[in-house]
């Protein structure tokens, strides 16, 4: 396939490249065939995937394209490639959530959300690359080493998701599944220049996620733009009985941006926002303003305690979470060991990197005796002030604006020295995750370096569809 | 809260991690930054309120008890680092 036949093929959004598909314009194979020259070409660059399956991918391209010819269309993305994060189960797919601790391990499940995009023919092109346990906000701590940023390889694409993000930046998949727990799937879109949404809470199945933070985890997608990441979303949304957060979803009834009421939080514009992320945002509220939104200034009092609410709840969960890895019924063994005990401390200290240990060790921390009362137990009220606090916004607005992170992308190996600087890059992502709501990253610009801007617009719980129609309109 | 050598032992006997004394002494300076950061949440007066675990009220989860095929027991024995006669290898855990 020659170089330019593969960057049409690559430069179609996933819908467009649908359309080609049932209008047998193009063939399911010729379209893997496209990803994967970009795949071959670009990996060595950037590093999106920790695996790839060709063999799974071409073997399934003959299935869907028999049902394509035949006229049986199972969804609005039926034949597109699909990249999924390596935390999402995959059945005979090695899963590894970039650590030591998965290397080989082989789910013998699938996700529901993989169960959900194969029923809709969709077709997995390979696993992406990640922080290691998702626990990062650069795609660094990865045990199989850093993605580059595909709008400069000198700077971090973000993370926890960073390889979902890049692969879709880099043209190396049409679309990706990530996952947020508190920004992974908006921050490395806002720095990779792509769209990606965090779902409300409960709005995708959990089942098959390998688990960080429980009660914050979601599944979403990340996209060329919002008609991409909606119609990925409407295949993988709804009730699934093995994951009893789900919830069924009142259906779609979008606002439009004509009227609509967009509240800008002040403690979103301070101290710390780099000006030329503020610039663009602020652009995007004027060019929502032009299309007849109503702006609200507005206050999130609570924004200053968002960050320690979040890492004491997520680290306390992590910890009970990880530990299941004891290497006896998946994950590392270290063979070695003298005693029961010993094969625990052993298999998990040579199987976890250093950012996973340190949270598994913050959450020992906040949740042991005379320590959980001063720090779990605060956390979860402010907790539930933070919710409150933006209840009490959307009674004056329908959605809110805001950037998605303080800067752009910082350059490779800036943020793995001090992990609370790190922390702190968070600070417009977590408050979301922590009151349950949806909110969709949108690019809207770049800095003088030429490094993309993103903003977020923040729905009020299984309200995606108004955040999709905002997301249109700035996007025309 | 002040970090100290013996409370980053305690907190890795709790983890069942070992760290390496060059990690132990970066661990006790990053979690006292970090812990000291998590401090700045006493500044909030929390008094009456209800701690929140779950974002929306749903309660008593329940699915019809039906019986359903296991998973094959092979499959799930794929992974385990060690395995006999059909069951997960486990050393010895009484003496």
């Amino acid at each position: 396939m020659s170089n330019s036949s593969v960057s049409q093929i690559t430069s179609l959004t996933a819908l467009q490249l649908a359309a080609r598909l049932r209008g047998r314009d193009l063939t399911v194979t010729q379209a893997l065939d496209a990803y994967y020259a970009a795949i071959d070409a670009k990996e060595p660059a950037y590093h999106c995937y920790t695996s790839l399956c060709r063999e799974h991918a071409y073997a399934r391209a003959a299935q869907v394209q028999a049902r394509l010819d035949a006229g049986d269309v199972r969804s609005p993305l039926a034949g597109v490639p699909l990249a999924v994060k390596d935390l999402i189960c995959t059945k005979g797919l090695e899963t590894t959530c970039a650590s030591r601790m998965l290397a080989g391990f082989v789910p013998p499940y699938d996700a529901a959300v993989i169960e959900k995009t194969a029923a809709a023919d969709m077709i997995l092109l390979g696993k992406t690359n990640m922080d290691e346990f998702a626990m990062g906000s650069t795609t660094e701590t990865s045990a199989a080493g850093a993605t580059r940023n595909p709008r400069n390889p000198d700077h971090v694409p973000g993370g926890s998701s960073g390889g979902s993000a890049a692969a879709v930046a880099a043209k190396e998949a049409p679309i990706a599944l990530g996952s947020d727990t508190g920004g992974s799937i908006r921050q490395p879109c806002a720095y990779c220049g792509v769209t990606g949404l965090k779902p409300t809470y409960g709005a995708v199945s959990r089942y098959g996620l390998i688990a960080y933070a429980s009660s914050l985890d979601q599944i979403g997608p990340i996209g060329r733009d919002a008609a991409d990441c909606a119609a990925l979303f409407g295949i993988i949304r709804g009730r699934d009985p093995r994951d009893g957060t789900s919830v069924e979803l009142p259906p779609d009834t979008p606002k439009p941006v004509q009227g609509l009421r967009v509240g800008l939080p002040r403690e979103f514009f301070g101290e710390g926002l780099q000006p030329e992320v503020a610039a663009a945002v602020l652009a995007a509220r004027d060019r929502l303003a032009a299309l007849g939104a109503q702006i609200v200034t507005l206050s999130l009092p609570l924004a200053a305690y968002a960050i320690p609410t979040y890492y004491i709840i997520a680290c306390a969960e992590a910890c009970s979470n990880l530990s299941r890895y004891d290497g006896i019924k998946y994950g590392h063994w270290s063979r070695d060991a003298e005693n029961l005990r010993e094969t625990y401390v052993r298999s998990r200290s040579e199987g976890f990197g250093m950012e996973v240990k340190r949270r598994i060790m913050l959450g020992n921390f906040v949740l042991s005796s005379g320590y959980f009362d001063a720090y779990y137990k605060k956390a979860l009220q402010a907790k539930r002030l933070i919710q409150q606090g933006f209840f009490e916004a959307f009674g004056r607005c329908d959605v809110i604006l805001g950037p998605v992170a303080p800067t752009t992308a910082p350059r490779l190996g800036e943020s793995l020295a001090d992990p609370l600087k790190m922390y702190l890059s968070d600070i417009y992502t977590v408050m979301v995750n922590l009151a349950g709501l949806p909110a969709l990253a949108v690019p809207c610009g770049e800095d003088s370096a030429g490094l993309p801007v993103g903003l977020q617009l923040i729905g009020q719980p299984f309200d995606e569809a108004t955040l999709f129609s905002a997301g249109y309109g700035l996007a025309s | 809260m002040t970090i100290d050598r013996d409370l980053v032992l305690y907190l890795e006997s709790l983890a069942r991690i070992r760290l390496t004394e060059e990690e132990r002494a970066k661990c006790e300076a990053d979690l006292q930054s970090i812990i000291a950061y998590f401090d700045q949440l006493n500044a909030l007066d929390t008094e009456g309120v209800e701690p929140l675990s779950h974002s929306f009220p749903i309660v008593n989860v329940t699915r019809a008890d039906e019986t359903a095929p296991s998973m094959d027991p092979e499959l799930l024995l794929q992974n385990a680092p060690k395995e006999k006669d059909g069951c997960f290898w486990v050393m010895r855990a009484v003496e």
